[in-house]
């Protein structure tokens, strides 16, 4: 019987394996972990540093130091709120308390039923048209309290 | 059959252009229409901006929400019909027409994925005119140009160019960054989702002219739309011939992704993350030109650096350096951002006065209030009082007026604005961001946050105040790279031209988050 620590182990191989023939190959190969398996895992850390031939110490570095990499599932909605000073001029600071409040959660954290993860994020380019929010990848821009609120609704009962 | 045009730009979908196309084509019901999803022509205040195709020209519909579309179609949309979202011909739109448009020269006006558009608006005529001289040639023509670099720092193109072309080696790279993290830019995104090839273009032209076989775009994880289009646009110019295995000259690109940090903006911290690891950046010397990637020669250039190569070539140096004034030539996509009425992409010969740009154009305001500050060239850009617009946009002239022109991103802020509060911000982000590899960045940013809350909470103003300038000057001096180096910029201006803002009984003042 293959127990779901080998099954993650052979994936990741097999993730590493697809990325054989890239020059410095370990960003894309975690951004694949994470787009598979929804967060890296520190169980993934000793395969990879064994398959990629590099120490423990150097996939964990990685892994901490870019704030896209979660070491634990998000909630199932991601919500991210622009704090960037192109939003902030047009009221970013009051949608994130906004959020929050509505939530109960404060950035960086995920409700406890699991539904909506909160985050803040510098800059999603949106600029013109902010204050500038992303839900799950979908950027969306002109948010106000009420059309946040409504997106979540939508997003969270669909 | 009629065409129709809605954007694919991620500023156009963020409000609901998908839909908005969705509802169209219903709506046509059995009338034979064609939608075709272009890049945005940057009047964002418009979007999404719905085009049709008519004998008078493209008609354009904004900002069309998906409710309306219903509305718009029965009074005649799909025939150019007169409404009150109309805006006339599109391209004779002032906003457009006072325009001079190089590296925007099609986004917006072609579908971004259509190899044959890009050939029929003029794509590939600066490969081509690039692949009849010699790579010397080649390099010495964009030296001409005074292109300068156009990821903010603004160091001559062809100059960087020389150097990777006269180091040997077998292996060389081209890097875009296309890792756009200030806030108030998005012209990198706009032209990677609105017209791709040209960036493929122009990185061909410089692996021509430096001797490079292998390219990589670094495009930050935030824009999951530009990553999508630019993989799409690599996969069509591998079938075209124009890289690959099939193009005449060896040189193939590929897409990497960001991860949520913003220091891999910088060039060296950029190349660490190329390599697979932490984004820390590199003392510099070695120069990347000649110790890069793996170690080894690479051009790191800008997209926009990168896009306007291709103009250069096939309209020559002399044309381009006709452009602009003084040391800054050739034209600079500004990016109006924040509290403006009209926010968008201005195109234009460098020399206009910023406060041209944001009241003419931008038209003051999106709140309607008095602007107070203007903040340009992203958060480590300095803040610009009102009564202090009237400055020619060009390198020279914003250094000497202690300010920073940067890649030409302005974001406006209205009379409500806690310039304290934004003074503390600039060194909370820099907190936030900080590699960590030099102590002025990594303890004077948190040290700068707390001594700020200090000064605001009336705590020994004056001892605070003069520590804050010496942090200040430690930062600038002392730090590894132009994130500690610049982060004092908009502190020092805040403090400088918002004084009032610092005190614990501030008008705008009101607290920390």
């Amino acid at each position: 019987m293959v127990s779901p620590g080998s099954s993650v182990t052979d994936r990741v191989r097999a993730l590493v394996a697809a990325h054989r023939g890239d020059r410095g190959a370990l960003l894309p190969i975690l951004h694949r972990i994470q787009a598979e398996f929804g967060y890296v895992d520190s169980d993934v850390v000793p395969v990879l540093a064994a398959e990629l031939n590099i120490s423990r110490a150097d996939v964990h570095g990685v892994i901490t130091f870019y704030t896209d990499f979660r070491s634990e599932p998000a909630g199932r909605t991601v919500l991210k709120l622009c704090r960037a000073e192109a939003c902030q001029s047009v009221g970013a600071e009051q949608l994130v308390a906004h959020a929050e409040q509505v939530l109960g959660i404060k950035c960086g954290q995920t409700t406890p039923d699991g539904s909506v993860t909160l985050e803040q994020v510098f800059c999603l380019g949106n600029c013109a048209l902010g204050p500038a929010g992303q839900v799950n990848d979908r950027v969306r821009g002109r948010l106000s309290p009420a059309r946040l609120d409504a997106l979540l609704t939508e997003t969270v009962n669909r | 059959m009629t065409t129709i045009y809605v954007p694919r730009d991620s500023a156009a979908l963020s409000l609901g252009a998908d839909e908005v196309a969705a509802k169209l084509r219903q709506a046509a019901g059995d009338r034979p229409i064609q939608i075709i999803r272009n890049g945005s022509h940057g009047m964002l205040w418009l979007e999404p901006l719905v085009e049709v195709v008519t004998e008078r020209g493209r008609i354009g519909y904004g900002p069309v929400e998906p409710e309306a579309v219903d509305d718009l179609v029965a009074a005649g949309l799909f025939d150019g019909a007169d409404h009150e979202l109309c805006q006339g011909v599109v391209a004779d739109l002032p906003w457009l027409k006072d325009q001079t448009r190089l590296c925007f020269a099609r986004v917006g006006v072609t579908d971004p994925l259509d190899p044959d558009d890009y050939v029929a608006h003029g794509g590939l005529a600066g490969l081509r005119k690039a692949l009849e001289k010699t790579p010397e040639e080649v390099v010495a023509e964009v030296t001409d140009s005074g292109l300068r670099g156009r990821g903010g720092a603004g160091f001559p193109a062809g100059i960087k160019w020389k150097t990777v072309a006269g180091t040997p080696g077998p292996l060389k790279f081209i890097c875009c960054n296309a890792d756009e993290g200030d806030s108030g830019t998005f012209a990198d995104r706009m032209l990677m989702e609105g017209d791709p090839f040209t960036l493929i273009e122009g990185m061909a032209i410089a692996a021509y002219a430096v001797g490079a076989s292998e390219g990589y775009i670094y495009i930050r994880s935030e824009y999951p739309d530009a990553v999508r289009t630019m993989r799409e646009a690599i996969a069509v110019a591998r079938d075209q011939g124009w890289i690959g295995e099939k193009a005449g000259h060896r040189f193939d690109l590929h897409v990497r992704v960001g991860a949520g940090a913003y220091i891999c903006g910088e060039e060296t911290a950029m190349l660490e993350s190329l390599e697979g690891k932490r984004g820390m950046v590199r003392a510099k010397p070695p120069i990347p030109a000649i110790t890069g990637l793996f170690g080894k020669p690479t051009v790191v250039n800008n997209v926009l650096t990168l896009a306007s190569v291709p103009a250069i070539l096939a309209g020559g140096a002399a044309a381009y350096q006709e452009l602009g004034v003084e040391r800054s030539r050739g034209t600079q996509v500004f990016q109006l951002a924040g509290n403006v009425a009209r926010g968008g992409i201005f195109e234009t010969a460098f020399g206009m006065t910023l406060e041209k740009l944001i009241h003419t154009y931008g038209g003051g305001t999106r709140t309607g209030r008095p602007v107070r500050a203007v903040q340009v060239g992203g958060p480590l850009g300095a803040y610009l009082p009102a009564d202090g617009l009237d400055l020619p946009m060009e390198y020279e002239a914003f250094a000497a007026a202690g300010a920073m022109l940067g890649h030409g991103g302005v974001v406006v802020f209205d009379d409500t604005v806690d310039m304290g509060a934004m003074a503390r911000f600039a060194m909370e982000f820099c907190a936030e961001e900080s590699c960590g590899k030099c102590t002025p960045c990594r303890v004077g940013a948190v040290r700068g946050v707390e001594v700020i809350d200090k000064i605001r909470a009336g705590q020994d103003p004056d001892d605070n105040l003069a520590l804050l300038g010496d942090l200040c000057e430690l930062m600038t001096e002392g730090s590894l790279c132009a994130m500690g180096g610049l982060t004092p910029m908009p502190v020092r201006s805040a403090l400088l031209h918002f004084a009032d803002d610092f005190g614990p009984g501030s008008p705008n003042g009101g607290g920390h988050r």
